[in-house]
């Protein structure tokens, strides 16, 4: 199985070379992390060795107080006290400083980083295509930001250089050791033996439960999102008794795997604790009969117990950064796949050069399927005009928003090419492209925010004026204004507030204040009223004046101010002609057209 | 309303732990125990020592090896026996509020949902409650530990010189006032960086389900900027916690070290004057050293805690929601159902609506015979899918009531309400799951026969094309299907409960003239038997129903077949006429 990219994110057990692809990505994600704070992440190791420098000065002048300063003060001589008072104070306001000053400095750092992920993921999914959001689903696009982010910053809180500094902690005591008895150094590194193997362990379990959980943790997130998504339905078809069994049954499941990743490190930790202990048994034991057969003097053996127990001393912090490191880096291998699909729609690399648009659109032997390879467009070739208006028409699933979608490359043609003005789409930049053609999708999604943001989602930057100019001229501007705040009021998520209508009616302002050369309504109107309909169609003879349209519509009275229009059935076109010729004739459309006039009033 | 207190917020937590206590507790209990073999083990260690000096022999070392090997494996088992300890508690209580959180989101109002960002639901869900987990499985356990350590810590100081201990304690005191301002401000800024993360999920949410919008307008650039914005704000918060942090920690770490510089002076007066023993002021000094630890710790678990107190106070934000659409104490039960439905001077508005405005619904009253099916017409947001929602108790009516069958619905209970009214929404919210369970949504326990008659009825067979038949997944919200496909499958399934009312908003608007004539063609012997609310725009699906009634500011001003509307209300020809009066279609 190919590791490429998510496809196999809900593995947890990977082979060998599997892992090992999956983790040289995430390392090289993070090292792409790292990179641009490099130098303040020096600066901070700096700062941290300093500070536990200075920490190991305390003890010593202790030491000197107790051994010179304090007789010299018996003796009267104040003079080496009060040095060795005023020396610790000043190492404490020092040492506190630095520490203070390392806190703030390492969050910036981690700030930075965790700001870069975020940014860099949000980026790459809005880049992504439409094929992979719908393979991939929201729920996982919103786990990989939210609750792997998570574990990501947390192992950046955890503080990587508290890990550096712990690590040179123990090398100087370790050469400390070497210096001052060798032999007790030998004994502590065959700890290292066991050390190795448990850690070896350690890593490789975790490893596959931290994927488990990452796993779980996103179906958790999947189920709930789309529970809250569909929320009415979940109430009107009173699904809630088994909803709340199928999630707590993923819930028991990460709690499950959330326990058994605990329970590892739980018994990690102190299995390093007792690696430690036996260890300083053991130097006790050597060099305790070394003392005894007068090899070793006391002095000696105490230093070397003391030195066994420092070096063991940071090991519980280090441990606890390598649990969070495995808890990332299965974070890593996760966020590192989504960032390495590719769009299926890729950017040009050498985007054509627009000059001034006509809107004229070719379809040079186009055939397309979805990514389930069940047919949906066989082949044909199509020429739209410039400044010529269509209407679509055909049964439903017929593949007239497939058609489209094409248009405003949503997908690629899996053979042929679709072209704007003689240019393939596929070397059109996509600003440009999103310049020059605006779909009108059949779903008419509004975010959370003001009316009025939404419509100038249409422009960015839009002025209040042109704002309600497009929505005066779709005839929306009424029905905003009777709204709580008008145009500042919050439509809620998706749309929510407001009618189904009255989505309609802002999704179509906002591409009417996009303004483009290539303008596609999807359906753009189904849900409206007749005489809102009517209001609409008045405004889109005025905005189609010089531009390419294809509308599409079930609503026959679109086709009264079309040029042309295509009939299509089972992913064909079967009729295109002038309205009133088709009207006239014989074909599907006529009898269409002859049952919807019956059907009016 | 003022804000609880640190303590009142955090027993919110004892509920969820439930049978855990005991185990949470002996945790505690295992941890200090390991926290006083630390505090013995130099002692201990100088005690040997000392010992060896005196007997030299092979007997006493391997005494002393042993005695050590004891102590390092007791602490070591002393760990193990603690994680292990908090392992259920923690995870039982961030999994027991999950549960708890979602059953309490699936029992809210639609008006609720509609107000809450669905990216602010989720970050409490998850991520504050792994942060309890974390908190409890570890934070609080330190805390208790460290601070009985701590305690103990200070007895033997003021054991060994009350000067000294005194030193300590009072030179600790500008960290207490310090820690109260910090508590505060820390406490402010966590609540504010968990909301913001609250936002982004929302940002992010949104960013995923409106892709098809970003992408149709190119705007992908437009809201990874609003994003980074929320990104950035949500980067200050957290620098700022750091600094509040940082501020602490200068007092944590100083405090304890002025006091051993101050003792340094102290100890050798008082040992000069005979008060004191050099060995007491090392065992002094050695014992500082042990608490330094557990006294720095106090700065991060406080933290930790305040983190904790945010996240707590998010969760019952949501847990204390009133629920104000629930069951009545005392149920009712329709005797005999037959599908009447009534409304009785129905009044409604949405909470946010004006003052000055009218009642969205200003007084509705009509029936609906049994059998019989109405058409609701008006034109947009006139209210129509509004009186769908009463039907069935998403909203509640402000006043008057609904009747089926000559029962208040808020007399019956939820299950009989929503298994007696059946919905089609006009926009179908299909989910990622099988044709076959989209279907049966809500009846899962139908027959093969009544499922593919439900697909025939709405003209659905497209599925058994699909790669997989009924079994294909239709992919999040339905959104691999064409539109007109995903409308049939929602009305399938309204259609598949065999509800003994049908209410159908806008259920025909995504089909062409073909389908639409064929799935009226199947429904009209449905609503044969079935009484039915059929919110329509078009005269074509106005001819499903038997009768006609007309939303119009609020009231419904007319009732009647469609050719008696047509002859009598100049409104009606309004809202459902193409033609102008020459009978010329109006574009
Ligand atoms: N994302 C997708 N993945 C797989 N199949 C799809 C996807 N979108 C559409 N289809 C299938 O492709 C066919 C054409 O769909 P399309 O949306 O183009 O129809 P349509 O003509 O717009 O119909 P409608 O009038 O109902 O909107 C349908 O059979 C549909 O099931
Ligand atoms: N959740 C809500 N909160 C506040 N106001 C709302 C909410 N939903 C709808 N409204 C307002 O109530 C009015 C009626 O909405 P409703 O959806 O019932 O209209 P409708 O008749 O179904 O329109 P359409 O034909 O466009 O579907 C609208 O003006 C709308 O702005
Ligand atoms: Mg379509
Ligand atoms: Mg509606």
């Amino acid at each position: 199985m190919s590791t490429f990219g998510t496809l196999n994110e809900d593995e947890s057990d990977l082979s060998k070379e599997d892992s090992k692809v999956i983790r040289n990505r995430s390392l090289k994600l993070l090292i792409s992390l790292i990179q641009p704070v490099k130098k303040r992440l020096y600066l901070s190791f700096g700062i941290g060795i300093l500070s536990q420098l200075l920490r190991v000065i305390g003890p010593a002048i202790i030491a000197y107080a107790l051994d010179t300063a304090l007789p010299a003060a018996v003796n009267d001589d104040q003079i080496p006290l009060l040095t060795a008072v005023g020396g610790y104070l000043l190492v404490a306001v020092a040492t506190a400083s630095m520490t203070a000053f390392f806190i703030r400095y390492g969050a910036r750092i981690n700030q930075d980083v965790l700001l870069d992920l975020r940014q860099r993921m949000f980026r790459h999914t809005q880049k992504l295509s439409v094929e992979f959001h719908e393979r991939y689903t929201s729920g996982r696009v919103i786990a990989r930001q939210t609750s792997d982010l998570d574990s990501i910053r947390e192992l950046l809180d955890t503080g990587g250089n508290e890990m550096v500094v712990s690590l040179m902690f123990m090398i100087f005591t370790g050469g400390a050791l070497l210096i001052l008895d060798p032999q007790s150094f030998l004994v502590l590194m065959a700890s290292w033996i066991p050390l190795y193997f448990i850690t070896r362990w350690f890593i490789r379990s975790a490893r596959l439960q931290y994927r488990r959980s990452r796993v779980a943790s996103a179906r958790l997130i999947v189920y709930f999102v789309e529970t809250m998504t569909g929320i009415r339905a979940v109430k009107a078809f009173r699904t809630e008794k088994r909803n709340q069994q199928k999630y707590g049954d993923l819930n028991e499941d990460y709690r499950r795997i959330t326990k058994r990743t605990i329970q590892l490190f739980g018994i990690f930790d102190p299995s390093l604790i007792f690696t430690g202990s036996v260890a300083m048994t053991f130097v006790l034991l050597f060099s305790g009969s070394r003392v005894i057969e007068g090899e070793l003097g006391i002095g000696v053996l105490t230093a070397a117990l003391l030195y066994t127990r420092q070096f063991f001393g940071p090991i519980e912090r280090i441990a606890v950064f390598y649990n969070s490191y495995q808890a990332a880096s299965a974070a890593l291998e996760k966020i590192s796949g989504v960032l390495e699909e590719e769009p299926t729609v890729p950017e040009p690399e050498k985007p054509a050069e627009l000059k001034k648009i006509q809107g004229e659109l070719d379809f040079d032997k186009v055939s397309f399927n979805y990514s389930n390879n069940v047919p949906v467009l066989p082949e044909f070739s199509l020429n739209i005009p410039a400044g010529q208006t269509i209407a679509m028409v055909g049964t439903t699933g017929a593949g007239k928003s497939t058609l489209a979608k094409l248009i405003s490359r949503f997908y690629d043609p899996v053979l042929g090419s679709v072209s704007l003005d003689g240019i393939d789409l596929r070397e059109i930049s996509s600003t440009d492209l999103r310049r020059h053609i605006v779909m009108v999708t059949q779903e008419a999604y509004l975010f959370s925010g003001s009316v009025s943001d939404n419509i100038a989602l249409g422009k960015p930057g839009a002025s209040a004026e042109e704002v309600a100019a497009a929505a005066q001229a779709v005839g929306a501007h009424e029905f905003i204004m009777q709204l709580p705040d008008g145009y500042d009021t919050d439509v809620n998520k998706r749309g929510g507030r407001v009618s189904a209508g009255q989505r309609q009616l802002i999704s179509f302002a906002r591409a009417f204040l996009a303004d483009p050369s290539v303008l596609i309504l999807d359906e753009a109107t189904s849900s409206l009223d007749i005489p809102s309909e009517r209001q609409v169609q008045l405004g889109l003879q005025t905005l189609l004046k010089g531009r390419t349209a294809i509308i599409i519509a079930h609503r026959l009275s679109t086709v009264a101010i079309a040029d042309r229009v295509l009939v299509m059935e089972h992913g064909r076109i079967i009729e295109d002609d002038s309205p009133s010729k088709l009207i006239e004739g014989e074909g599907k459309f006529s009898k269409l057209h002859k049952a919807w006039r019956e059907s009016l009033v | 309303m003022r804000e609880k207190g640190l303590l009142a917020t955090l027993a919110r937590l004892i509920p969820y732990a439930g049978n855990t206590i005991p185990r949470l507790m002996l945790g505690v209990l295992v941890g200090i125990a390991a926290h006083m073999f630390a505090l013995a083990l130099p002692q201990v260690l100088r005690d040997l020592v000392n010992g060896l000096e005196q007997n030299l022999n092979l007997q006493f070392l391997l005494g002393s090896v042993g005695l050590f090997l004891l102590l390092g494996a007791s602490e070591a088992i002393l760990v193990l026996l603690r994680r292990w300890l908090v392992l259920e508690p923690g995870t039982q209580v961030e999994a027991r509020m999950r549960n708890h959180l979602y059953e309490k989101l699936q029992k809210l109002p639609i008006s609720f949902h509609d107000q809450w960002p669905s990216g602010q639901l989720l970050s409490r869900s998850v991520q504050d409650l792994g942060l309890l987990r974390r908190w409890i499985s570890f934070g609080f356990v330190l805390l208790i530990a460290n601070i009985v350590m701590i305690a103990v810590g200070l007895g033997i100081l003021f054991n060994t010189h009350w000067m000294l201990g005194t030193i300590l304690l009072v030179s600790s005191l500008p960290f207490w006032v310090r820690g109260f301002n910090y508590q505060r401000e820390y406490g402010m800024a966590s609540r504010q960086s968990q909301d913001q993360a609250g936002d982004l999920a929302t940002n992010v949410e949104e960013s995923v389900h409106g892709i098809r919008v970003l992408k149709a307008f190119g705007r992908g650039e437009q809201a990874a900027g609003v994003f980074s914005r929320g990104a950035k704000e949500l980067r200050m918060t957290e620098l700022r916690k750091a600094r509040l942090n940082s501020n602490l920690w200068l007092f944590i770490i100083m405090l304890p070290e002025l006091s051993i510089g101050l003792s340094l002076l102290a100890g050798v007066y008082l040992i000069s004057s005979g008060e004191l023993t050099l060995g007491g002021l090392v065992s002094y000094f050695a014992t500082v050293m042990v608490l330094r630890w557990p006294i720095e710790s106090l700065g991060f678990l406080l933290a930790f805690t305040l983190d904790a107190k945010a996240a707590v106070q998010r969760f019952v934000e949501v847990i204390d929601q009133p629920i104000d659409i629930s069951e009545e104490e005392q149920l009712q039960s329709i005797e005999n159902p037959v599908g009447r439905l009534e409304f009785k001077d129905v009044h409604f508005r949405y909470p946010d609506a004006p003052d000055k405005q009218r009642d969205l619904i200003d007084g509705v009253s009509f029936k609906i015979e049994p059998g019989e099916s109405v058409a609701l017409i008006g034109i947009t947001g006139s209210g129509k899918s509004t009186v769908t929602s009463l039907a069935t108790r998403l909203y509640d009516t402000t006043s008057g009531s609904i009747e089926i069958d000559g029962v208040d619905i808020r007399k019956l209970s939820f299950g009989e309400l929503r298994s007696t009214i059946a919905m089609a929404f006009e926009d179908a919210t299909l989910f990622s799951a099988s044709v076959r369970d989209n279907v049966l949504l809500g009846r899962p326990d139908a027959s093969e026969e009544e499922f593919k008659q439900a697909l025939s009825i709405a003209q659905a067979e497209f599925v058994y094309d699909l790669p997989e038949g009924v079994e294909t997944i239709i992919g999040e919200e339905g959104m691999s299907l064409s539109g007109g496909q995903r409308q049939r499958l929602a009305l399938a399934r309204a259609v598949a409960a065999k509800p003994s009312i049908l209410v159908m908003d806008d259920p025909l608007s995504a089909l062409d003239v073909d389908t639409e004539a064929l799935v009226e063609n199947a429904l009209r012997k449905v609503l044969a038997g079935t009484t039915a609310l059929i919110v329509a725009h078009r005269p074509s699906t106005v001819m499903l129903a038997d009768r006609v009634a007309l939303l119009q500011d609020g009231k419904i001003t007319a009732i009647g077949t469609h050719s008696e509307l047509l002859n009598n209300s100049e409104h009606y020809r309004y809202v459902i006429s193409s033609f102008d009066s020459e009978k010329q279609v109006i574009i």
